[in-house]
Formats: C-alpha cells, sequence, structure tokens
C-alpha cells in the first residue's frame, strides 16, 4: 500500500496525543487528589496531547480527496470503523474540555475522575478504531493480521508513558510507570518482530489462479491493462525492496525500543536526567513509529496486486 | 438515511446521429449522441449490417479521436526545414492556389511527375479516379504494403479474396482455421462471428507464431514458424490428397482441375490451356474418349492422365500436375515438420480433422437453388470448413504463393462459397482475374485510359517502356513486380528521391503516416525526404500532404491541406471501392457530418478544415481536368457531398448504389437521385440489399446469385466463374521470361519471373530468410495490430494510451535464457538494416524463435502534441527501423515477387543485452517535432453533460 | 446508507465469458464514454497527454498466461480477464464507507458512490479486494461501476439499449446483463449450465458477478486416431481417380 505521509503522520502524531491523554486521565482517574497536582504541568499535558491529535487530524484532512465535506464521516458509526474513529476522536476533545473546565473551575472530584476516566478510555478506543479501520481489511492480509490492534495500542500508550512525567512529575518515571514503560518497550518489541515474521513468511494470500476464478490454473501475467501507473497500482501496488525494508525496521526497531530502553535505564540509574531522557525516549519512539509506519503501509500487500 | 434519489432516466443527448465509424478500415455503423453541440456519447448502430450494435475499443472511444489537441487547424505552408515541423498557417484559398500553380504546369508538361500516393483511405473510387483524370500513372493506394498478397492471391484463384472480400460462414462451419490474423480490417465481424462459433461450440484453430487475442480463445494453437505456412498447408494437402479426402466433383464442377495442359516443354505453349477454336479450354471426356468444351454439361471429365491433344500434342489435366507435386514426399508433413516447427502428427492429425469437418459433417441446408447450367438442386450441401487469413500470411515475400496454397487447400475440400465454409460478400466472386486492367495511355485530353490501378492479364498490360523498364515510379506492374495490383506505395519516397526511373515534381498524399509507422527503414525514409541535390534544393521537390492531425508526416510536407475529423464530412463507402458487404447481402453506406469543424475548436482555437474529398474536387476544377471542370471552366461539382450524388461512372452507376432513380426507386443502377444522401441518412447512414436465400452460396455458379449480381454490375453476365487451381495467367509471364512471345522482360529479371511466376502454389524460403545469415540473425521478428489501436492514430486518444503508452519487445522465456537475457531488460535488437534499443518482455505464448511486438505504439518526440517526454517516444519504439526497404542483396524491394507486397514480417533480427550502463530509453531517438505541446490539464470529460447536478 | 440493506431479491449483475473474450478493451472504453457523462462523469484523465497518462476507469481488461495442466489435460492458454465492479452482496466497500456515500441499493443490489457525499478518504477502495474502485485525483472523489443504472431503467433510451455500454459494446458478446437473483433468469442458466464461478469467496464479499471459466480445449479429440485410409501410393490413387467416373 501507497505509504501516504499524510495518513502516516496522522496516526502517529495523533496515536502519541491518544496516548498521553490516556494516561493523564488514568492519573487523574486514580491518582492522588486532582488538586494536589504538580502546579498546572497536568493541564499544559493535556493541552499538548490536544496539539498532537490535533496535528495529526489536520493532516489526516489532507489525505481525503474532499476534506470540506469532512462533517460527513460522523454519520456511519453502526459500521465504519473510520466514522466511529472520527466521533470518537471528538468525544475525546469533549472529555478533556470537561476534565479541564472542571478541573479548573472548582473542585469537583468525583465529576473529575469520572472525566478523567472517560478521556482514558476514549482515547484508548480512538487509537484501537485508528487501528480497526485497518486491521478489519481482509484484503490485505498484512493489516487484518491479529497484532495489528496491539501494536497501534502499544504505540499509543508507550509514547503516552514517556511524555507523562513530563507534565506531571518526574518522580512518577520511577515507580510503576517506568516499569509499565519498559514492559511496553518490551512487548512492543516483540510484537512488531513477531508481525514482521509473519508477514514475511508470506500473508495468507489467495493465488492469481483463485483471483480469476480458476483455482486450479498456475496463472502468470501476460499484460497489464495499462502500461503506466494508474490509482489502483500507485496506491496499493506499491512495493519496496525487501533490503530496503529489513533496513527500515532495524532503524525503527533502535529508534522505538532500543533508544527508549537505553533512555529509561539511564533515567532509572541517575533519576536527573529522566528531566530530557524521558521525552527524548518519547521523540525516538515516536520517530520510530513515523519509519514502523510508512513499513506499515509499505510492506502490505493488497490482493488486488494479485490482479498485476 | 435514505438511498440519494437518482434520475434513472437521465438525457443521452440531444439527439442522436447515424453515420459511420472511421477509427479504423471496418466501417462500423455508429449512433452518435450529441449533447450542447459536442459528443455525448458514440455507440453501435444495432441496425448496421457490419457490426449488429456492438464496437470495438477504438470505435468506443471516438469521443477522444474527434476531440484530439493534435487536430489541425488550419492549411500549412512550411517556414523551417523539411521535417522541423515548422509552419505558417495559410487561409485555404492561398493553400489551393498554390497547390494549383504547383500541379498545372506538371500536367501541361507531363502528368506522371505528380505522384500522387493515399493511404490507408477508403475514397479510392475517388482518388483513383482523379489521378486518372489528372493522367498520372503514379497512384496508388496503401495495398501494396497491406494486405495485396491475400487480394491479388485470391483474386487471381479463387474471384475473392480473404482480405475484405470473404468471410467464414459464422453460422454453420464446424471447424475455422485462422492463419495469420491478429484482428484484421473486419475486426468487428469476426469477433462476432467467433463469438457465434464459441457458443455453437465449433473448433477454432490458429496458426500464428504468437498465442494472443483470437489465438487466445482458439481450441488449438499451432505456433508456426514465420513465412512457412505455405509448406504446411501443401503438408495438409499432401495428406489429403494420400488419403483420398477430396472433393473431386466440386473440383471439376467449380474450378479447373480438369482443364487440360499442354505439357510440351521449351515450347511457345507449354503449360498454356488446350483450347479449342474459340478458345474453350478444354477436357478429356472419359465417356467419348475425347477432348470436349471443359465447360460443358453432363460430361465425365479425367482428372489424371496423359492425353493426346486432336493436333497431337500431349496435355495433362490440372489435377494431375496438382498430384505431381504435392504428393511428392518433400511436401510430406515428416519433410516439413521442422521448418514449420509443428510435429508431423500434428499436421496429419489436423489433415483428418479437416477432412471429417469437410466430409463427415453432413451438413445440408434445405435450400433448393439452380446452377448456371439450369440444374436444379433440392439442397445445399455443406462442407463446413473455413479459413480465414491475414498479414501473417501476405506479410511475407512468399505471400501470394502462400495464399494460394490457402486456396488450393480449400478448393480441395471443396469449402468455397459451400455452407459452412468461407463466402464471397458482394459483389464478390468475380470473373478470374477481375477484368479491369491498370491504366497506361494518355488520352488527347490528358486523361489516363483506364484508372492507374487494375490487374493484368499477361505480359502486354504491364506498365513498362519498351526496353522493359518501370514507368511507374513504384515499379509496380514493371518486370520486378508484375502483378502489383494495388501499387508500391513502400517503394515511392526511395524511387523518388532516386529519380527512378525518373525524378517527379510534386509527391502528393493523404493519410499515410510515411515518414514513420508506415515507412519501411524509417530512418532512411526520413533521409530520403529531406536529402537535396548538388544545387541545394529538395530532391523530391515538393510534397503536398493531406492529415488530420499533427502525425510524424505533417512535418515533412510543404503544404499541408487539414483534413476534418470522421465526424465532420461526407464521405462514400462504395461498393466500387473496399465494400462492407457480407455474404448474405450487399452493402455500402456514407459518413455524413454530425458536427460542424467550425463549431469544434481545438483548445479554444478555432479550426478551418476541409473534407480532403472537396478539396481534390476543387483542386480538380481549378486545374480544369476533364469529368471536374466543365467546358467554360466552371467546377463540375459543388463538393464531394454533390459528386457522390451527381458523378456516375458508367451510365446508372455512381458511388453509391441504393435508392437511385430519379425518386430513389431502384437500387444498384440508376439514374442520379438528389434526395440519395438524404435517403442514405433516414436509413442509418447505410444500404444493404439482402440476397434472395437460394443466391447465397455456390455464388460462382449460382444462376441466382450470378443473375442478381448482374443487375447490380457486379459481374458482367450470368456466366460461371471458374476457379483458377491452375494460373494459367501466371504462365503467360514464365513463357515470357522463358523467351516466348512478343513481350519479354530485360534479361535481368528472366530467372525471378520464371521462377515465381508458376502457375500453380509454391514454397519457397523468404528473400531475408534466404540472404540474411542465418547464424547471425538467428530470430524472426514481427509485429502484431493491437486491438485498441490504430496505427499510428491511436495514441493521440487520451483514453487509447492509458491503454498503451509503450510497446516491449516480447520474447520467450527460453529465448530470453539462451541469449542471456532477464526479463525486462534493455535489449540491442538488430538486423541487417540496423539496429534498435527496445526493453524485452518475457511471455511464454509465443513460438521460441520468433519476437514480436505490438504495432506503431512508438511515436516520434512531438508528434501528435503529446508531452516530449511522452512514454511513447521514450520507451516506445517501432520495429520499421530493421525493416529494410531493400533485400539483404539490394536488387529488389522487401517485397513479394510477384504482387511487390511489403515483406515487413519477414525481419530476421539477433538480440543481445544492451551495453551495460546505457539508458533505459528506447533507441534511435530524432529531434522532436516542432509541434506545441496539448494542454497539460486534467480532462473533465462529460463533466458539462450533467445538467442541473450541482458540483 | 453504509449498512447494507437486507438481501434484494433482484440482483443485477454481469456475467463475463472467459471463454470467448478476446482482451479487446472494448467494454472498457465503451465504459468509460458513456460514464464519462453519465450519472457519476467526469470519469476523469490526468496528464492526458503527458509523461503520465492515467484516469479514471470502471473497467480494465488484463491478459495472463495459464500453465499447462496435466491433471485436467489442458494446454497452456493466454485468458484475458476484464475486471470491474462484481457488485458484492456484503461488501465492505460500502461498510466501511464513513460518510454513507457508498451504498448498495435496496431494489436490485448495485452498489453506487453518492459523489455529492464522498470526502475520498479512499477506504472503500482499499476495502474492495477487486480493485473495482477507482479515485479521481481532479474530482477528489470516489468512481466506480454504476452498472450503467443511468442506462439500463433509461426511458429515454430505446428498449434494446437498455443494457450496460460494456454489453453492448463488446463484440464477441462474452458479457451478459441480467438478474442473477432469478435462477430462470438467462444469465443464472448461463451461469448454471457453463459452471459460472465468483471471484474469491472465500473472502465473504458474496460477489453477484459471475465468470465463466474457459471451456474444455479440445486438441483433436474428435478425430480417429487411425488414418482414414492407409498410405496409398501416387500410383495406386492415380489410379482410383483414373477410375472415378465424375460428373459435371
Ligand atoms: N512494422 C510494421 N509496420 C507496418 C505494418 C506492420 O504490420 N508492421 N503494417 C503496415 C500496414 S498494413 C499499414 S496499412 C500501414 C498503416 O500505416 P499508416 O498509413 O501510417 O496508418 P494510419 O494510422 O492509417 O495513419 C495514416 C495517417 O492518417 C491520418 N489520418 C487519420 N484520420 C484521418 C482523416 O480523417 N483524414 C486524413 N486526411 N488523415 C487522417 C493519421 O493522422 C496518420 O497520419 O502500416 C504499415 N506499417
Ligand atoms: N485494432 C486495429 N485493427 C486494425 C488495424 C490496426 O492498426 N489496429 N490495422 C488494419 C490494417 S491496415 C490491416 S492491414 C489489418 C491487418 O490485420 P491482421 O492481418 O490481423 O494484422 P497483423 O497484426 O499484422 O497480424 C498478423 C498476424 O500474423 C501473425 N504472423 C506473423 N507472421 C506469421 C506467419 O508467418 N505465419 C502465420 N500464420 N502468422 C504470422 C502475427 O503474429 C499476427 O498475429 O488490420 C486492420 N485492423
Ligand atoms: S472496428 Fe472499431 S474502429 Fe473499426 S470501424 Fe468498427 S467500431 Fe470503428
Ligand atoms: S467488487 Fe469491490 S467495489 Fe464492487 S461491491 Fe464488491 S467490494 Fe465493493
Ligand atoms: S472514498 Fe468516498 S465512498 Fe469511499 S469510503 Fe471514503 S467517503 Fe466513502
Ligand atoms: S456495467 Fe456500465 S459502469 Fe459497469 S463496467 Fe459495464 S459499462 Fe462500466
Ligand atoms: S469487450 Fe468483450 S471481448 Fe472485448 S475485452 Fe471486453 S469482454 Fe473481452
Ligand atoms: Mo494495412
Amino acid at each position: 500500500m501507497h505509504p501516504a505521509i499524510s495518513v502516516i503522520a496522522f496516526t502517529t502524531l495523533s496515536g502519541a496525543g491518544f496516548g498521553l491523554w490516556a494516561w493523564l486521565g488514568l492519573r487523574i482517574a486514580f491518582g492522588g487528589p486532582p488538586g494536589m497536582y504538580e502546579g498546572i504541568g497536568w493541564a499544559i499535558g493535556l493541552l499538548a496531547a490536544a496539539v498532537l491529535v490535533a496535528i495529526g487530524l489536520a493532516s489526516s484532512f489532507l489525505h481525503l480527496g474532499r476534506p470540506a465535506r469532512a462533517w460527513r464521516a460522523f454519520s456511519q458509526w453502526r459500521t465504519s470503523w473510520l466514522s466511529r474513529e472520527a466521533l470518537l476522536a471528538v468525544a475525546c476533545f469533549g472529555a478533556m474540555a470537561t476534565v479541564f473546565a472542571v478541573g479548573r473551575s472548582g473542585f469537583h472530584p468525583l465529576l473529575l475522575r469520572g472525566a478523567g476516566g472517560l478521556l482514558a478510555v476514549l482515547s484508548l478506543a480512538t487509537v484501537c478504531s485508528t487501528a480497526m479501520i485497518y486491521a478489519s481489511l481482509r484484503p490485505i492480509p498484512a493489516w487484518s493480521h491479529r497484532l495489528v490492534v496491539p501494536a497501534y495500542a502499544g504505540f499509543a500508550l508507550l509514547q503516552g508513558a514517556l511524555l507523562l512525567p513530563t507534565f506531571t512529575s518526574t518522580a512518577l518515571a520511577r515507580g510503576g510507570l517506568w516499569w509499565t514503560s519498559l514492559a511496553l518497550v518490551i512487548g512492543l518489541a516483540a510484537a512488531k518482530l513477531r508481525y514482521w515474521a509473519d508477514i514475511d513468511r508470506g500473508p495468507d494470500m489467495p493465488t492469481r489462479g483463485q483471483a480469476i476464478g480458476l483455482p486450479h490454473r498456475r496463472a502468470t501475467v501476460f499484460e497489464h491493462p495499462h502500461t503506466e501507473a494508474n490509482y489502483i497500482t500507485r496506491e496499493m501496488a506499491f512495493v519496496v525492496a525487501r533490503r530496503h525494508a529489513r533496513l527500515l525496521r532495524g532503524v525503527a526497531l533502535g529508534l522505538f525500543a532500543l533508544l527508549p530502553l537505553v533512555l529509561l535505564g539511564l533515567a532509572a540509574a541517575r533519576p536527573a536526567t529522566s528531566i530530557w531522557a524521558l521525552p527524548l525516549a518519547a521523540a525516538c519512539s515516536l520517530a520510530g513509529a513515523l519509519v514502523e509506519r510508512w513499513l506499515f503501509f509499505a510492506e502490505a500487500k493488497h490482493m488486488v496486486t494479485l490482479y498485476y | 438515511m435514505a438511498e440519494p434519489a437518482l434520475d434513472l432516466s437521465p438525457s443521452p443527448g440531444d439527439e442522436a446521429r447515424t453515420t459511420t465509424c472511421y477509427m479504423c478500415a471496418c466501417r462500423c455503423g455508429i449512433k452518435v449522441w450529441l449533447q450542447d453541440g459536442q459528443v455525448r456519447y458514440i455507440q453501435g448502430n444495432r441496425e448496421h449490417p457490419v457490426n449488429h450494435g456492438v464496437l470495438c475499443a477504438k470505435g468506443a472511444a471516438g469521443i477522444m479521436q474527434h476531440n484530439s489537441p493534435a487536430r489541425l487547424r488550419k492549411p500549412l505552408l512550411r517556414v523551417g526545414e523539411r521535417g522541423s515541423g515548422e509552419f505558417r498557417e495559410i487561409e485555404w484559398d492561398e493553400a489551393l492556389d498554390l497547390a494549383t500553380s504547383w500541379l498545372k504546369p506538371i500536367r501541361a508538361r507531363n502528368p506522371d511527375e505528380l505522384a500522387f500516393f493515399t493511404g490507408r483511405d477508403q475514397s479510392q473510387a475517388l482518388t483513383g479516379w482523379w489521378a486518372q483524370q489528372f493522367g498520372t500513372v503514379n497512384y496508388a493506394a496503401h495495398g501494396g504494403f497491406c494486405s495485396v498478397n491475400m487480394a491479388a492471391g485470391g483474386l487471381y484463384s479463387v474471384g475473392g479474396s480473404f482480405w475484405e472480400f470473404g468471410e467464414p460462414d459464422w453460422e454453420h462451419t464446424r471447424l475455422l482455421m485462422l492463419w495469420g490474423v491478429a484482428e484484421d480490417h473486419d475486426s468487428n465481424p469476426i469477433k462476432l462471428g467467433l463469438g457465434k462459433l464459441k457458443a455453437r461450440g465449433a473448433r477454432i484453430i490458429a496458426v500464428n507464431p504468437v498465442r494472443s487475442g483470437y489465438g487466445a480463445i482458439a481450441d488449438e494453437w499451432i505456433g508456426i514458424r514465420p513465412g512457412s505456412d505455405g509448406l504446411f498447408a501443401f503438408a495438409l494437402v499432401h495428406e489429403l490428397l494420400r488419403m483420398d479426402r477430396i472433393d473431386l466433383e466440386f473440383l471439376v464442377r467449380h474450378a479447373n482441375a480438369h482443364w487440360l495442359v499442354i505439357d510440351n516443354p521449351g515450347g511457345g505453349d507449354d503449360g498454356l490451356f488446350a483450347r479449342d477454336a474459340e478458345g474453350n479450354a478444354l477436357c478429356w471426356n472419359t465417356q467419348a474418349n475425347a477432348t470436349t468444351d471443359a465447360n460443358a454439361i453432363d460430361i465425365a471429365p479425367a482428372v489424371v492422365g496423359e492425353y493426346m491433344l486432336p493436333d497431337g500434342r500431349k496435355a495433362r489435366p490440372v489435377f494431375q500436375l496438382i498430384v505431381d507435386r504435392y504428393l511428392d514426399p518433400r511436401y510430406s508433413p515428416d519433410a516439413v515438420s521442422e521448418r514449420c516447427g509443428i510435429p508431423a502428427n500434428t499436421i496429419r492429425r489436423i489433415a483428418r480433422e479437416l477432412a471429417e469437418a469437410a466430409f463427415d459433417s453432413n451438413l445440408t441446408l434445405p435450400i433448393a437453388w439452380t446452377d448456371s447450367w439450369g440444374r436444379e438442386h433440392a439442397e445445399m450441401v455443406g462442407r463446413p470448413v473455413a479459413m480465414h487469413a491475414m498479414r501473417g500470411i501476405s506479410a511475407h515475400s512468399n505471400g501470394f504463393h502462400t495464399c494460394r496454397a490457402l486456396h488450393l487447400l480449400q478448393l480441395l475440400l471443396g469449402a468455397v462459397d459451400a455452407p459452412g465454409s468461407f463466402r464471397y460478400q458482394p459483389p464478390f466472386p468475380k470473373p478470374v482475374p477481375p477484368a479491369n486492367r491498370p491504366g497506361r495511355t494518355r488520352k488527347a485530353d490528358g486523361v489516363l485510359d483506364a484508372p492507374p490501378l487494375g490487374f493484368v492479364h499477361g505480359p502486354e498490360d504491364l506498365v513498362v517502356d519498351a526496353q522493359g523498364r518501370p514507368r511507374r515510379i513504384d515499379h509496380a506492374y514493371s518486370w520486378a513486380y508484375p502483378l502489383a495490383a494495388h501499387g508500391m506505395m513502400h517503394t515511392v519516397i526511395r524511387n523518388a528521391w532516386a529519380g527512378d526511373p525518373y525524378k517527379i515534381d510534386t509527391l502528393m498524399m493523404f493519410m499515410a503516416n510515411m515518414s514513420w509507422n508506415s515507412a519501411m527503414n524509417t530512418g532512411e525514409t526520413m533521409r530520403w525526404l529531406t536529402d537535396r541535390d548538388e544545387a541545394g534544393e529538395y530532391r523530391i521537390p515538393r510534397i503536398i500532404y493531406s492529415d488530420a492531425y499533427a502525425s510524424e508526416m505533417v512535418a515533412y510536407a510543404d503544404l499541408v491541406l487539414p483534413d476534418t475529423t470522421y465526424l465532420e464530412r461526407f464521405d462514400a463507402i462504395s461498393l466500387l471501392d473496399r465494400p462492407i458487404s457480407d455474404a448474405d447481402g450487399a452493402s455500402d453506406a456514407i459518413r455524413h457530418p454530425v458536427l460542424a469543424p467550425e463549431t469544434q475548436d481545438v483548445e479554444g482555437r478555432p479550426r478551418d478544415v476541409r473534407g480532403f474529398q472537396s478539396v481534390l474536387i476543387e483542386l480538380g476544377a481549378r486545374l480544369g481536368l476533364p469529368g471536374l471542370a466543365n467546358d467554360d471552366g466552371t467546377p463540375k461539382y459543388r463538393d464531394y457531398a454533390d459528386y457522390i450524388v451527381r458523378h456516375e461512372r458508367a451510365p446508372g452507376v455512381g458511388l453509391l448504389a441504393g435508392w437511385r432513380g430519379e425518386h430513389g426507386e431502384s437500387h444498384g443502377k440508376g439514374a442520379p437521385n438528389p434526395g440519395q444522401l438524404q435517403r442514405y441518412i433516414d436509413n442509418g447512414g447505410f444500404w444493404r440489399e439482402e440476397l434472395p436465400e437460394h443466391a447465397r452460396y455456390f455464388k460462382m455458379a449460382n444462376r441466382g446469385y450470378l443473375q442478381w449480381a448482374q443487375r447490380f454490375g457486379f459481374v458482367p453476365n450470368d456466366a460461371p466463374i471458374v476457379l483458377q487451381l491452375y494460373s494459367e495467367t501466371l504462365q503467360r509471364f514464365r513463357l515470357a521470361a522463358q523467351g516466348h512471345g512478343a513481350i519479354q522482360p530485360p534479361p535481368g529479371h528472366r530467372e525471378r519471373v520464371a521462377t515465381y511466376f508458376d502457375p500453380l502454389p509454391i514454397w519457397y524460403e523468404p528473400f531475408e530468410h534466404e540472404q540474411a545469415s542465418r547464424t547471425r540473425f538467428p530470430l524472426d521478428a514481427v509485429t502484431q495490430r493491437p486491438m485498441f489501436m490504430y496505427h499510428a492514430w491511436g495514441s493521440q486518444n487520451a483514453w487509447l494510451r492509458q491503454i498503451a503508452a509503450r510497446n516491449v519487445l516480447y520474447l520467450h522465456p527460453e529465448t530470453g535464457a539462451t541469449h542471456g537475457i532477464a526479463d525486462e531488460d534493455w535489449i540491442e535488437v538488430c538486423s541487417h538494416n540496423g539496429s534498435i534499443r527496445v526493453q524485452a518482455k518475457f511471455a511464454a505464448n509465443v513460438q521460441a524463435d520468433t519476437v514480436w511486438t505490438w504495432n506503431a505504439i512508438g511515436k516520434r518526440k512531438g508528434a501528435w502534441r503529446l508531452a516530449k517526454d511522452a512514454p511513447e517516444s521514450g520507451r516506445g519504439f517501432l520495429l520499421n527501423h530493421l525493416v529494410s526497404d531493400l533485400t539483404p542483396r539490394g536488387d529488389y524491394a522487401n517485397a513479394d515477387p510477384v504482387t511487390g507486397q511489403a515483406a515487413w514480417f519477414d525481419l530476421r533480427v539477433s538480440i543481445r543485452k544492451a551495453a551495460a550502463g546505457s539508458a533505459a530509453v528506447s533507441a534511435p531517438q530524432f529531434p522532436p517535432l516542432g509541434f506545441d505541446q496539448a494542454d497539460p490539464a486534467p480532462l473533465r470529460y462529460g463533466a458539462g453533460f450533467r445538467r442541473g447536478k450541482r458540483r | 446508507m453504509t449498512m447494507l440493506p437486507p438481501p434484494s431479491k433482484v440482483k443485477l449483475g454481469l456475467v463475463i465469458d472467459l471463454d470467448t473474450c478476446v482482451g479487446c478493451h472494448a467494454c472498457a472504453t465503451s465504459c468509460k464514454a458513456w460514464n464519462s457523462g453519465g450519472i457519476s462523469g467526469p470519469l476523469t484523465d490526468e496528464d492526458p497527454y503527458g509523461k503520465h497518462p492515467r484516469g479514471v476507469w470502471f473497467n480494465r481488461v488484463h491478459g495472463y498466461e495459464l500453465e499447462a495442466d496435466a491433471a485436467t489435460r489442458q494446454p497452456a492458454q493466454t485468458l484475458h480477464f476484464p475486471r470491474s465492479c462484481l457488485h458484492c452482496e456484503t461488501p465492505a466497500c460500502v461498510t466501511v464507507c464513513p460518510t454513507g456515500a457508498s451504498y448498495k441499493r435496496a431494489e436490485d443490489g448495485i452498489v453506487l458512490v453518492d459523489a455529492d457525499k464522498c470526502i475520498g478518504c479512499k477506504l472503500c477502495s482499499w476495502a474492495c479486494p477487486y480493485g473495482a474502485r477507482e479515485f479521481s485525483e481532479t474530482e477528489g472523489v470516489m468512481k466506480k461501476c454504476t452498472l450503467c443504472v443511468d442506462r439500463i431503467y433509461n426511458e429515454k433510451l430505446d428498449a434494446g439499449d437498455r443494457q450496460p455500454a460494456c454489453v453492448q459494446a463488446c463484440p464477441t458478446r462474452a458479457r451478459h446483463f441480467g438478474d442473477l437473483g432469478d435462477p430462470r433468469s438467462d444469465v443464472s442458466k448461463l451461469v448454471a449450465e457453463r459452471g459460472g464461478v465468483a471471484l474469491m469467496p472465500e473472502l465473504g464479499y458474496a460477489p453477484v458477478n459471475r465468470y465463466l471459466p474457459p471451456r474444455p480445449r479440445r486438441v483433436g479429440e474428435h478425430t480417429h486416431q487411425q488414418p482414414a485410409r492407409t498410405d496409398a501410393n501416387a500410383g495406386s490413387l492415380t489410379q482410383r481417380w483414373l477410375n472415378r467416373l465424375l460428373k459435371r
């Protein structure tokens, strides 16, 4: 599949934003009394996440042929994951606004905790919906793989977890959150390695014979319907050289797993460094996600390629 | 949410007009829907006899052809160097004045200094007649490089031909053999027919080095080696004879199998038919044990043996000669198998299948008919084996004889115009050979005694001077190519450049892309067109050209006469020309303007173009040509439409056969009818007269048919037409070459004429195969027509070029491996004539010693107003650069020695991987033409037709 | 709209005969010609005369080589394969659509895009396994085969013209149109008779269109294996022909 920059930017940036929202929400829902939050960091965090999400959404608009009509995308939530994602994303902003309003305007602890919890749930749901857009597409076996949703969620949560201390308290970076981050990094790396191994084994594609209704015949291409590229071939018959893919996988893994691991280790060993080490780990992870997402598209084979 | 409300009955257009498609020579009926003065949609005319409502890819893309940005807008006068494509737009008056001023002195001085050659158009009934009025012998249309082998092979054998003059009996055949057909002129009828065969479960065998298109749906593919079909046919003949599975009754009834051939080696009568005092051919009547008129009935003619004529000469029936030749072991399946690349068992099997289909099918049609001798038959006995052949046979230098070999095969099976077999399309069959001879002498008024193209019957009809040298610029009808019935367009430019046999002044061409895809040796052709003599003048002093589009050839003209598109003019698809009849009826048709060119601008710039035929008529009037100007010098005809209606070729005979007579009451012959064109328009653009049922088969000897045909002027009388297994016409040439008769070839041509004018079909290696080294050039290279493109013009069509904007050279993977070539490598392809660089592509559906590509996808940079970096020029290519216009030996044109047909497919090549580091660009490349590039903005054609729709 | 309507009784679709298709592309260009000005028009063409010519088509014709198959004793073949929307009964192209622009008509099962609602998110084209949807860069919306819904019911056309443009044009008549929901329709009978297949049914999209597989190739099966007459030499043959009483 053609790795459209707009879509890659959207899923990665908004993913990070939703991840941060999810952790902030959880923190508000289950942490100490919100009034005792460290300064106004939490508010900045909420806004920073909103910016990430907003940039992501904006870039997703670039992907649309008719952005002005984007509002129509809210209507089909009963069947369409894209519609659900859109609704959930908006709901997230709603939840965030509530948290904000309630948090600033006084002290309604239950309401605030509730709103925080909601934000967390909606954020995660949004990320999962995004993932489901891809995971529900049977014509692209590499996307309908069972690890797609976990990986999308994993990236969001990892980046959120790495960013959270920056906005709340770096003290957090040493407790459960550190261990959580560690687990997320390792889990994510394992998931991606497994995923890549799976798709390398050849995704579960029908044969060309099946595609043309002659399952018992071996067919090779004689002539394409068009000698030059068109929408179908540009969009769905994108090919990335195996060599390149391997290299990029290494880069991605280094960025979203190895470097964050090192930085997490550093933060644990020298807590003072966590002030920059964790955000840096988040940035690495985000960069890794960009590469990973590019590959997620570039390496996915659409069944229409059977015809080409 | 509710479903959106759809308008399920939107207007398909303001009106629909029926006319005739022109995106190829098939000439299907179309219904053009117009909206807001633009073409909304083009569909097939369901009533039309050619296409019955279907369309091909080109016809359906007519919108983009009609709206092509490459359309010419105004007459053009060259300002830059020839070939640069730099012009000044001029007014029509200036253009016509100029043309008149060039042509008038020529006509006064020597009309032959005008060479008028037209392309693959369908107005030869006009253009040939115009040349005759002008008085030049130097006229031809494109047939010489196209399919004259098929036309002549058929017309000199069976009085009809595969080409466009016959068709398989789609309703009844059980076995169809397609020989070297990719698409053909009858594109849609063939496809409709194949569909019918498929539905009926009839078997189809494709004989073709490539298995694509029609071959893809055939039951069996015979991947023959190019140029060897004649041998394959002879082996089938051999087997049929050996099995005694032949239709001898048919052969003596309809062919000359029993005619006696004089056996007098060395004598001036050797090989001629024994004739009685009245000139009737004789046969041996076994009942009387005496010679008798071979055309008599109720006799028992001998077909084998040797007989003494009353005057003591010896003679043998034609069939005996056939037996002697083709039963010879050198034509056995085992002997030909290797050369043809067909297993001997397959050949034997196919021979059996042919015989079984022909003789064991027991197909009879319960239709009573009367033969030429008045005998009544209660039914029509079928021979449901049909053959169709085209340029795979034609485009070889042995194509004439190969075509005759196929007719021989058909005749042995009795499979000519019998139910289930090959069928004639009226006005065919014609007497063999057709009566009209080529014009040779000018009358006092400068008019040629006959149209320049015709059929020679013997050496006396050749167009040569007293020394036997060619009198035509193309050398057609000379001793080198005596039966060149369609002329030899492929030799004109070289000869005009070389002044061989003389210099001409003006080369006038119409609709032929002669500096590119229709040239052999394209690079040299461009040089000849631009070469200058010692005085610095162009060797070909003047070139006038009419095209509708900015083609490669336009760039080489001094004066360009811009034509209309096919939707903007009158045309006659005439029975005098290349008829569109089918086997069950005679048809002709018109084209009429469904849009006015003034309203059809190019990128907002207006057009001032005129139909070439009308221009020709005006030019003729300005030149004062008899037949085109009245005695007082005024024009005889207003324009082409007027000519179509009023011109009479012979009393009562005009371009159109329908609705003649003052009130349109008579068909075939009749006085001109002023309302004729309207009658055509009202009838959907065509006229068809259906044959009575009893006249539909055995047309060569069916009294009902022949009398019907005579009424229409298709045949001179209702005498049966005898099919010529043995051609006495050819023997006359051979005798001349052997030193007999008043007119003999110059010494240099004698051996050639004696060799190739064999009265029975022969097979020989195509010249290039024989003369070019087999080890240096081990592969055959051929082209095929893509079904979705028409030669030069397809690529300007925004839709068609999306299907193919580049071509590759297809080769078998094994061939690639042998030559160290990988799939999609760029390779060097060499012939004795040159080399090109192209991209290779593997495909296993080709005979392994053959490589091939689609024809004419490659374009010159800048032509057709395509972008300079269009794939057509950067990646696409022509094989034509490799195809020499001369044989490797250089002594003759690369052509058939009998008909002069261009031997495109004799090409032999070598291939090797292109040098490392060479660019992924096809070679050769030429400087871009000076036409400006078309507007690169996206097309939104049709957006405006959605009325009342928000956008 | 994105919800699929309950299965319709009428299931309009195409039946394409791969045994007869010669790969001429007439169906492809006739489709483009009609639909350019039709309800889903224009079918835009980007860079029409330039280096990267491309545009929207609803129908494209592929060419394949089939290897010989020993099991069924079929020789190697060349196969032409037209590909267009199959008007699936349970198509994800519709259900993924976030706007409702994609929908399946309840009445006859035709799957359409409402160009006025489409936001051009391209998701539906990803969801179609058959590559039947093409995006117009110029219009910013998705396009697809309409089954010529503006022809088949069009009262302004002669009854004989009320069929899809591709079906009408197809010169070998390899394309058939009709109601595949009605077992007695001509197309259903054709499918039954010729063993018509759906493409990749295992994906669960339930295509309505059917393809008729190539008929078995027959190479010489009708001939007796024995030569009709055993070797005759030229002499004995000539004798036979000499004794034959031929009447003219
Ligand atoms: N390698 C190779 N070369 C071949 C062949 C082959 O098989 N292989 N085939 C040969 C054969 S058989 C043929 S017939 C030739 C055909 O080759 P061409 O004669 O070159 O073919 P056309 O495409 O008919 O184009 C002739 C010209 O007619 C112009 N034209 C189109 N419509 C009109 C019109 O309405 N009016 C006017 N005035 N002009 C118009 C076009 O713009 C074009 O410039 O190619 C020959 N060349
Ligand atoms: N779509 C489309 N239709 C056209 C045209 C076009 O350009 N496009 N051009 C028109 C014109 S001008 C013409 S002349 C006709 C030509 O119509 P065809 O004769 O059908 O044209 P070609 O493509 O030249 O086909 C020749 C076929 O012969 C095969 N062949 C080559 N050598 C041999 C051989 O030695 N033996 C055998 N058995 N086969 C061989 C080739 O593989 C090819 O399939 O088509 C007309 N119709
Ligand atoms: S075959 Fe095609 S291009 Fe040729 S006349 Fe017919 S519809 Fe037109
Ligand atoms: S073929 Fe593709 S576009 Fe058509 S209905 Fe099925 S899934 Fe949708
Ligand atoms: S591109 Fe248009 S039709 Fe397709 S899913 Fe998106 S909104 Fe729906
Ligand atoms: S049914 Fe109509 S829209 Fe669909 S492929 Fe055929 S012509 Fe095109
Ligand atoms: S029009 Fe008919 S024969 Fe031609 S490609 Fe389409 S389906 Fe095949
Ligand atoms: Mo031709």
